[in-house]
């Protein structure tokens, strides 16, 4: 069976029991954090993003070269402040002379660092907000059978992680761009100054640079695994407090104590080991830094002596050798930020290249207040995967005004069809009409505002109740949405509420109960106003009383408009003007009650076993009699 | 349906995040973590003596430099001293490789100090969390919990190395380097420290502020996010109202609130690191001016400018970190606070000093008189005067109207909370008073909402009992109504569930919790509507297949639908936290009450019942 898994601590009753299946934390699915260094398509892409800014980056690029340039040169000021500034017999002004323009670069220099930074910074958060809008945006049209099959945190590990390490990048980018221009000049004005100096200096830049790679490679492992741990650790600390009602009721406390205390201790382990590795660099970079400015004595002491060189050069190299190496350090951890951002700009153009199947025709017209409320299926099929239709041939019209419920057992495609009729997918085969007209020749958001949804479970936004109830129908005004609330029987707990309706709802509503939160969605569905409602009503058990009060709601709700109800109750069933009963996708029969009960087939059969729900029927009943319908 | 939520009305903010924190605490958390840090007095000990060599090798550095380059000049043109020169150089790179020697012990230990700290926190605050009765969980928010057991931890773990040996390093590093500098001269010390004030106030005032608008910015960036997953979570709302705009808009305004916030604080941080470097540069540009002049008129030798140079250059780093230091204790004490104030929490329900485990002979639950209150709800009683009993093989049905208080009910006999009044015994033993691992294992409760843990089916069956034999556990799943669909899934029992696993549907969910309660054996067994989202058909196989597991236990079913509980040998209707109805099913219908009224709006729900019943 299950194969033991990382995350998932030895038994420490490993005694010869049974093993033990206790885990605290739970699996990760890790998704790769290191991409190619490289990916042209990937970088082509962002570059879309970055585009609109790019005077700004040309700005920051030549503000860092600037800001780069000026710190060069302020070891060679020195320099010649000490070689002829201070010289003996040296003219008075020469001195100050110099100053001054080190006054002037120190002045450049600032002003470059603060052009550079802050135009850097903000190009980069706005990119960040572009790219984060523009996914989001898209995700408001893709397939929702893309919505169905993708976890929402998975997206919002898109939308926020991934976007972050893109921020990053192009942050560290300019970045590098100066560190590259700093290590050239540093090589180059050593070079300048004196290249046999310079040639014996440099000879530690190859080692420095090797043994950071090399070294890159080692800790970066340790740095993923301390990383890695932690999180695992804080996961099962989360799950703790979320499940303690669980933990307690299981009593669970003691052993899960003693399962996290192996976790806390392999974080300790991994956070020591990596910490290790981090401080192992600075005695190595100091011991070179140490050699570089030991050959600077020596080779550079004896230039001075000899009067090759003049001792304000051998004190520029001491400046320099002290510079060597904050850009090989930055570069190299370059290197592992360019290859995140490389991973998750892939990942960012899988959400954006994600298809949008369902959208508004070129010359798609918008449904307007004379259009009526007709529903009709015109021999439709429709399958999520085309090859597996849900829906076969099915056929029925709903005029203007009338109320049909759609009855059928789990499976027989009655979610599918209101899902049609808000054209949330497209038909295979047939046609959708809403007003008369195929959905597919409308605008959507005309479509939208045509009809009204209920969906099975109430879902709620946080926010006020007046911002939950009025929803996207901008056009309802204060008093409209009270009324909607009256109407519907929610307006008594509403007033009741610390703040009424504008008190503000929890997370998804928590802080009301379910019926409570049905009743609210009801009342949204009400101030939208629309001439269609569409409803699909809750199969979960609900207490007898609130039960009723949904029912009377809805009957609010349908007055004077068309309605098409996935029925479960059968009060809610009987009130319908014409029923549609559904099985594996075929319509199989069509009427009203008592045209149904005349007809003696699968709805009557249901129907005689008087259970309050069709839900509730037990499944054999039905199978057998889908042995009989089909 | 929601009790827990009165109280949940006036929830505690104690964990909520924010800058502002009493100052008192503040320096109380700050000893106590100091004192904590020096639990490891060894590694403690080695950081604080190693700093101190690492300083002076640090400082002798520039010294050195200024040597060389005197010795240099000094030499003779045709015949230098190499001997002199080389002398310099290895002591250079001895101090340069000790120094790196001692910053990384220091370093090191002061890390370690940190996560071994850390360590003992985590163990702390997950057995606390794990303790805390459900009073405390219900008035405290999930994420704010969380937040302390990870970014106050971290808070705390940073404080030795980067609050408290920082402090040490600075210290000396600054005081020593002043005293070195002054000495030499004062006028040029003057002028070289000149910028030591204004970037070490510049540095704390930008820290500290950027602490304060980082919260700010992340309480705008949780609204973002919010905005996002509601969205995404709601994305079939979003489309039945064709609400897309209405969205993006929504998203637009939050965005650019935090846009713009994140461009201020850019801003904050750009102008005072420039404002730093700048001043670094000007007082170097003083020293060179007035050392120029020193060493042009020979009062000073090119060497001790150059000692002054490197200095500064040696002090600039840290002196613009003394913000970081700063900050460190300021995260210290706000950290400190709330995570002490987690660990110090009482645990309200806990084992008496004497409590014995509970013995269960007879199996018999009683409950007398029983009455409670939920904390903050003004001495409002959510349940009052329950007493009934229950003998071993008995079934007790409860039900009444949502907040009628059967759940309220429910949670007092396995001790989620302590009776305000009266007594809940097992066999004459007050659960009060003895031990509560015995009591929840005698009493078991499938929960209204199933919590899931994120891993297999079959370690979620056997959360109870985790040694247990996999034969049982596909028993249990059987008894369930749970075996044929976990067959049916990819990795049958190996498939995770979960918040990241595999969803299940409400009813999948139930009998999953359903299935991982029949894993234990407990004296008492109550369903607290746990079958609401399971459809009647299946539920009746599971009491079909649970009628033999009754017979050793008192079971209590509560539940909204008659069927499930019609069975039962005695029938509780409750209303307003009361019993006001008692007997069996036949009984009740006798008697024509409100049992009555619900059996028969269940059965017939015509529109007339409808009429009739409706409380209007």
């Amino acid at each position: 069976m299950s194969p033991s898994r990382r995350g998932e601590p030895r038994d420490p009753h490993d005694d010869g029991r049974p093993r033990m299946r206790a885990v605290v934390g739970s699996n990760r699915i890790e998704e790769d954090i290191f991409g190619r260094v490289f990916d042209g398509k990937v970088v082509s892409r962002i570059w879309k993003f970055v585009e609109p800014y790019r005077r700004r980056v040309w700005i920051a690029v030549a503000a860092v070269l600037v800001f780069t340039l000026s710190q060069l040169t302020i070891p060679l000021l020195i320099r010649y402040a000490i070689d002829h500034g201070m010289a003996p017999g040296a003219p008075g002004g020469l001195l100050a002379g110099i100053v001054a323009l080190f006054g002037v670069a120190i002045a450049i220099n600032y002003a470059a660092s603060l052009v550079q930074e802050r135009v850097t910074g903000q190009m980069a958060e706005n990119v960040l907000f572009d790219i984060r809008r523009k996914m989001f945006g898209h995700l408001q049209h893709v397939s929702l059978s893309f919505m169905d099959k993708t976890e929402v945190g998975r997206l919002m590990s898109r939308l926020q992680g991934d976007v972050n390490s893109m921020q990053e990048f192009l942050e560290t980018s300019v970045q590098s761009v100066g560190d590259i221009a700093l290590l050239v000049g540093i090589v180059g004005v050593m070079l300048w100054l004196d290249w046999q100096l310079a040639g014996l200096v440099l000879m530690v830049l190859p080692v420095l640079f090797g043994v950071r790679v090399l070294w890159l490679a080692k800790a970066r492992a340790a740095f993923m695994a301390a990383h890695e741990a932690n999180s695992v650790t804080n996961n099962a600390l989360a799950e703790a407090i979320h499940g303690v009602r669980a933990v307690q009721a299981m009593n669970r406390a003691r052993l899960n104590a003693e399962l996290y205390g192996e976790l806390a201790n392999r974080t300790y382990q991994a956070q020591l080991r990596a910490s290790r590795l981090a401080q192992i660099m600075i005695p190595i970079v100091d011991s070179l830094t140490g050699i570089a400015m030991a050959v600077v004595v020596v080779a550079g002491g004896m230039m001075v002596a000899s009067g090759r060189i003049e001792v304000g050069v051998m004190v520029a190299f001491l400046f320099y050798v002290q510079r060597f190496f904050d850009p090989i350090r930055s570069l190299t951890m370059q290197y592992s930020v360019m290859q995140r951002a490389m991973a998750s700009g892939h990942r960012l153009t899988e959400v954006l290249d994600v298809e949008v199947d369902v959208t508004d025709a070129p010359d798609a017209v918008p449904l307007g207040p004379v259009d009526d409320g007709s529903v009709e299926f015109r021999n439709v099929t429709f399958g999520y995967d085309p090859a597996i239709p849900v829906l076969k041939d099915v056929s029925f019209a709903v005029a203007s005004g009338e109320r049909v419920a759609l009855v059928g057992p789990t499976g027989s495609g009655k979610s599918s069809s209101i899902s049609l009729i808000h054209r949330f997918y497209d038909v295979q085969e047939g046609a959708v009409l809403v007003g008369g007209r195929d959905v597919r020749g409308v605008t959507q958001e005309s479509l939208g505002r045509h009809i009204a949804m209920v969906l099975q479970e109430p879902y709620l936004f946080t926010g006020t109740v007046m911002e939950n109830i009025r929803y996207s129908s901008y056009w309802a005004s204060d008093e409209d949405v009270i009324a909607a609330a009256r109407a519907v029987g929610a307006h008594d707990f509403i007033a009741a509420m610390p703040g009424a309706y504008d008190a503000m709802l929890d997370e998804r509503g928590s802080n009301l109960s379910l019926g409570q939160r049905q009743l609210l969605s009801f009342a949204r569905a009400l101030a939208a106003d629309a001439k269609i409602l569409v409803l699909d009503e809750a199969t979960a058990n609900i207490d007898s009383y609130t039960e009723m009060q949904i029912q009377r709601a809805l009957q609010r709700l349908l007055e004077g408009r068309t309605g098409l109800v996935i029925a479960h109750r059968l009060a809610t069933i009987r009130n319908a003007d014409r029923i549609v009963v559904l099985q594996q996708g075929v319509k199989i029969e069509e009427g009203t009650h008592d045209a149904l009960m005349a007809q003696r087939g699968l709805y009557s059969k249901l129907y005689d076993l008087n259970y309050a729900s069709f839900d509730d029927i037990p499944d054999e009943l039905t199978d057998a009699d889908r042995a009989t319908a089909t | 349906m929601t009790p827990p939520n009165q109280a949940a009305a006036t929830p505690d903010r104690v964990f909520r995040r924010t800058a502002s924190i009493d100052p008192q605490k503040g320096v109380g958390a700050v000893a106590r973590i100091t004192a904590m840090c020096f639990r490891y007095p060894w590694r403690a000990g080695l950081a604080f003596a190693a700093t101190v060599p690492a300083v002076l090798m640090q400082l002798a550095i520039p010294f050195i430099l200024g040597r060389a380059i005197d010795q240099t000049l000094a030499a003779d043109r045709d015949n230098p001293d190499v001997r002199a020169l080389v002398l310099i150089a290895l002591t250079l790179l001895a101090v340069s490789v000790l120094r790196g020697l001692f910053t990384l012990v220091q370093n090191y230990s002061a890390e370690s100090v940190g996560h071994a700290l850390a360590q003992d926190l985590r163990n702390a605050i997950y057995d606390k969390v794990q303790r805390l009765p459900f009073s405390f969980h219900d008035r405290t928010h999930s994420g704010d919990l969380i937040t302390v057991g990870m970014l106050d931890l971290e808070g705390v773990r940073m404080y030795f190395s980067t609050a408290l040996v920082r402090t040490l390093l600075l210290t000396l590093l600054i005081g020593i380097g002043a005293w070195l500098l002054l000495s030499t001269d004062v006028v040029m010390g003057l002028l070289a420290l000149s910028f030591v004030p204004f970037a070490a106030w510049r540095s704390t005032v930008m820290r500290l502020t950027l602490r304060r608008t980082w919260l700010i910015l992340q309480e705008k960036l949780g609204v973002l996010s919010q905005v996002m997953e509601e969205n995404l979570a709601g994305i079939r709302v979003v489309r039945a109202f064709a609400a897309q705009d209405h969205e993006m808009a929504k998203f637009d305004a939050s965005s650019k609130d935090a846009l713009d916030y994140s461009h201020q604080r850019i801003d904050v941080r750009v102008r005072n690191t420039s404002a730093m470097t700048l001043a670094f540069f000007a007082a170097m540009g003083l020293v060179l001016l007035y050392g120029g002049r020193q060493v042009a008129a020979g009062e000073i030798t090119v060497g001790t400018l150059a000692t002054f140079l490197t200095f500064m250059t040696i002090l600039q780093m840290p002196v613009r970190q003394l913000g970081l230091m700063v900050n460190a204790y300021a995260r210290a004490s706000t950290c400190g606070t709330r995570l002490f104030q987690l660990l110090d929490m009482p645990v309200e329900i806990d084992d008496a000093p004497d409590a014995k485990n509970l013995e269960v002979t007879e199996g018999t639950l009683r409950l007398e008189n029983v009455g409670f209150g939920y904390q903050g709800a003004s001495g409002q009683r959510a349940v009052s005067g329950i007493s009934f009993e229950a003998k071993r093989g008995e079934t007790i049905g409860i039900l009444g109207a949502p907040g009628a208080g059967k759940t309220t009910l429910m949670h007092l006999i396995p001790r989620f909370y302590d009776p305000t009044e009266g007594a809940i015994t097992i066999d004459g033993q007050d659960l009060r008073n003895v031990t509560l691992g015995s009591v929840r294992e005698a009493v078991a409760i499938v929960q209204q909402d199933s919590f899931l843990f994120t891993t297999t089916i079959e370690n979620n069956i056997a959360y109870a009992a985790p040694f247990t034999e996999e034969r049982r556990i596909r028993g249990v799943a059987d008894s369930a109504q749970l075996h044929d669909y976990v067959l049916g899934l990819p990795q049958q029992y190996g498939t995770v569930v979960g918040e990241r696993g595999v969803s299940l549907s409400g009813g999948q969910r139930q009998r999953l919790s359903i299935a991982r309660t029949l894993m234990t054996e407990p004296a008492v067994l109550i369903f607290d509507d746990s079958t609401a989202a399971i459809d009647a058909g299946t539920e009746s196989r599971i009491r079909t297949a649970l009628r033999g597991y009754a017979t050793d236990r008192v079971t209590v079913i509560v539940a909204h639908r008659l069927a499930s509980l019609k069975h039962a040998d005695r029938i509780l209707f409750m209303e307003d936290g009361q019993i006001v109805e008692r007997g069996t099913h036949e009984e009740l219908l006798a008697l024509g009450g409100r049992y009555k009224a619900l059996h028969d709006l269940q059965m017939h729900p015509e529109a007339d019942v409808l009429e009739k019943e409706a409380p209007q």
